[in-house]
């Protein structure tokens, strides 16, 4: 019998510990099919979140180092600046990336370091408990917003992809959404282009994935799919913002 | 004076061509630093400028990336100090450096540094605090030095030099100790040693000039090729996993307090001493208040007086069989440092009370002359 679905070379035969109907399994596996498709496996060396994909080590068979909350774009930044053949990705949620390793993330970007960034948006503190993000949604309810985030007091939602693509030296950057499979199709080319960038040493990419916590959200799988269709998609466009060598 | 250090600045290429003969140069203490850095083996340095010490970066900056280094100016000192982490995973030698309020920021990557067992070196030119304080000479972080610093049960390795001679081989030693502990070293001088210019001898390339540095270390993450992969972290869910580490951790810091402990003693002569020559004070200092204390102590020594000086130069592993060993021959101990009492404490727990231990110190930065230990020297005799 042909085979012709299994597990990429780069993940291991592990169970994940997600919720079910959470997004980052098929985010983890669409990093994997990228690293595998490219033959980065054996001199990648990944940074870790702290949040729900902390284990990401335990599901990714390639070497991963741990960072501070936060502070992964700046550990990326001394492993690939005195490693440079090495390939290096962080992978971060919104709590990482958006509030309090914004300054990292920001300098990394503007100093276009040349390695990848893959940001998990699922508008919520997963691990925490479902506390509010800075890119949780005006009206969403969380533990520390319980009636619902107001514009006056808590701000409005960060759109990280657009805040980056702002800067001059960013050389890729988009955002996806896993909630369909045309939407993980479209996702797994934006992570593969994004991992490509580097290896031809252009600079800087960022990968934003819209996905969904249906524990936090208090939404059953298919409910907050629906969620991440007509809420977060809405709000957050699913748009290549920036791509320097024009192809897509 | 100045004359020679115009040259000696002006002439970069002539200074190294001296420096390779073994000739002494003039040299502010922090760019000694940096030069004995490059010379250890040191290819990435992170930084963010904050007086007094900003010429050690800025001498990074230059010399660096003549040694196929690595230097970025950080956005912070939170960032510099995860950089030096990212680095430090690579097994590349790594070093930030910064002064006391710069130190306070990087808490939290040391202790990260110290729970994923990565060697780094941090360099703190202490400056009077607490807050913004002033940038005036001080050794007011101690504590933050010795007793942690950031969370969790960790030791740095804390080396104390008190020269700029000493700063040189103190920053050789600090990257060895990293390197064999695999644990952060901090290089704690006040202000003072950092702008302070003496004329040094540096030591030769660690591996010759041209060498890269980028030998293999087992444990750093430089892609699975040929091996299982590998994950460097401090995450330990379960508790008895977690205290598994701990344990390993400690086992270290026990090794450590057995073989790395480094002191200085002046006119201590111990059981072989006559009566006559017995130091009837001990004097315990480091650092910057040691230096000024040798003078003093020295002096008191030409007036007759039986006084004895001890300088630790490393802080953690702190002498304290050393010490002990002392207060069986002294009537009493004067502690003296640039703050409000911190050493002191580790020199109480070393004397146990068999001697009166004595404190006198200068805050706010505040550096006393050696007429003013003296005097309190004098005082106590
Ligand atoms: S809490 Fe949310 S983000 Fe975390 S594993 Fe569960 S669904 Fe996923």
């Amino acid at each position: 019998m042909k085979l012709v679905f299994d597990r990429p070379r780069s993940m291991r035969d592990k169970p994940m510990h997600f919720c079910p109907g959470c997004s980052h399994g098929i985010v983890h596996r669409l990093v994997a099919e990228a690293v595998d498709a490219l033959g980065l496996r054996e001199r990648t060396v990944a940074v870790a979140p702290v949040g729900c994909a902390v284990f990401m080590y335990e599901y990714m068979d390639f070497d991963v180092t741990e960072a501070p909350h936060g502070r992964s774009p700046a550990v990326a930044t001394g492993i690939k600046r005195s490693r440079p053949d090495l390939f290096v990705f962080t992978y971060q949620g919104d709590g990482d990336i958006g509030a309090i390793g914004l300054a990292e993330i920001i300098s990394a970007a503007n100093r276009g370091e040349n390695f990848s960034v893959v940001f998990v948006n699922n508008t919520v503190y997963g691990m925490t408990g479902g506390q509010m993000a800075p890119t949780t949604l005006l009206g969403q309810r969380t533990t520390t917003t319980p009636r619902g985030r107001e514009a006056k007091t808590e701000g409005h939602p960060l759109r990280m992809a657009e805040l980056i693509s702002g800067l001059e030296a960013p050389y890729y950057v988009a955002r996806v959404a896993v909630d369909s499979p045309a939407h993980i199709a479209r996702a797994r080319k934006a992570i593969l282009r994004a991992f490509q960038i580097q290896v031809e040493e252009k600079g800087f990419s960022f990968v934003e994935v819209l996905g969904a916590c249906p524990l936090n959200w208090g939404l059953s799988p298919t409910e907050a799919i629906k969620r991440v269709q007509e809420e977060l998609i809405p709000y957050y466009p699913l748009e290549v913002f920036k791509d320097k060598s024009g192809a897509e | 004076m100045g004359k020679v250090l115009d040259l000696v600045r002006c002439f970069d290429r002539m200074r190294l061509v001296m420096i390779a003969v073994g000739e002494k140069v003039l040299m502010r203490g922090c760019e000694a630093m940096a030069e004995a850095a490059i010379r250890a083996g040191c290819r990435f340095y992170a930084g963010y400028p904050i007086t007094p010490q900003s010429e050690l970066a800025e001498y990074m900056a230059r010399e660096l990336p003549k040694y196929g280094g690595v230097f970025i100016q950080s956005e912070s000192e939170i960032a510099a100090i995860n950089m030096v982490l990212g680095a430090s995973v690579t097994g590349t030698r790594a070093m930030t450096s910064s002064s006391s309020p710069g130190i306070s920021l990087k808490q939290e990557g040391i202790s990260y540094l110290a729970g994923c067992e990565l060697p780094a070196v941090i360099a703190n030119f202490g400056r009077g605090g607490p807050g913004l304080g002033n940038i005036a000479p001080s050794d007011a972080d101690y504590f933050q030095a010795t007793k942690g610093g950031g969370h969790g049960d960790y030791r740095n390795i804390v080396l104390a030099p008190y020269s700029v001679q000493e700063t040189v081989e103190l920053t050789h030693l600090a990257f060895d100790l990293a390197d064999r502990y695999r644990n952060p070293v901090l290089i704690l001088c006040s202000g003072l040693i950092a702008q302070m210019m003496e004329p040094v001898e540096f030591m030769p390339f660690k591996g010759g000039e041209g060498h890269s540095q980028k030998e293999e270390k087992p444990w750093a993450l430089t892609g699975a090729r040929g091996r299982p992969s590998m994950v460097i972290k401090s995450l330990y869910l379960q508790d008895v996993e977690l205290e598994g580490h701990d344990l390993k951790l400690q086992e270290k810091y026990r090794e450590i307090r057995e073989k790395e402990v480094r002191v200085e003693a002046q006119h201590l002569e111990g059981g072989r001493a006559t009566p006559e020559e017995r130091a009837k004070l001990v004097v315990v200092a480091f650092g910057t208040a040691a230096r000024v204390a040798a003078s003093a102590v020295e002096e008191a020594r030409e007036g007759g007086l039986p006084v004895g000086l001890i300088r630790p130069i490393t802080l953690f592993p702190f002498p304290r069989d050393f010490i002990r060993k002392a207060a069986e021959g002294t009537d009493r101990f004067l502690v003296l440092e640039l703050s409000g009492g911190q050493m002191v404490e580790d020199v109480e727990l070393a004397v146990r009370g068999r001697v009166p231990v004595e404190f006198y110190g200068r805050m706010g930065g505040v550096v006393p002359s050696p007429e003013e230990y003296l005097a309190e020297i004098r005082k106590r005799l």
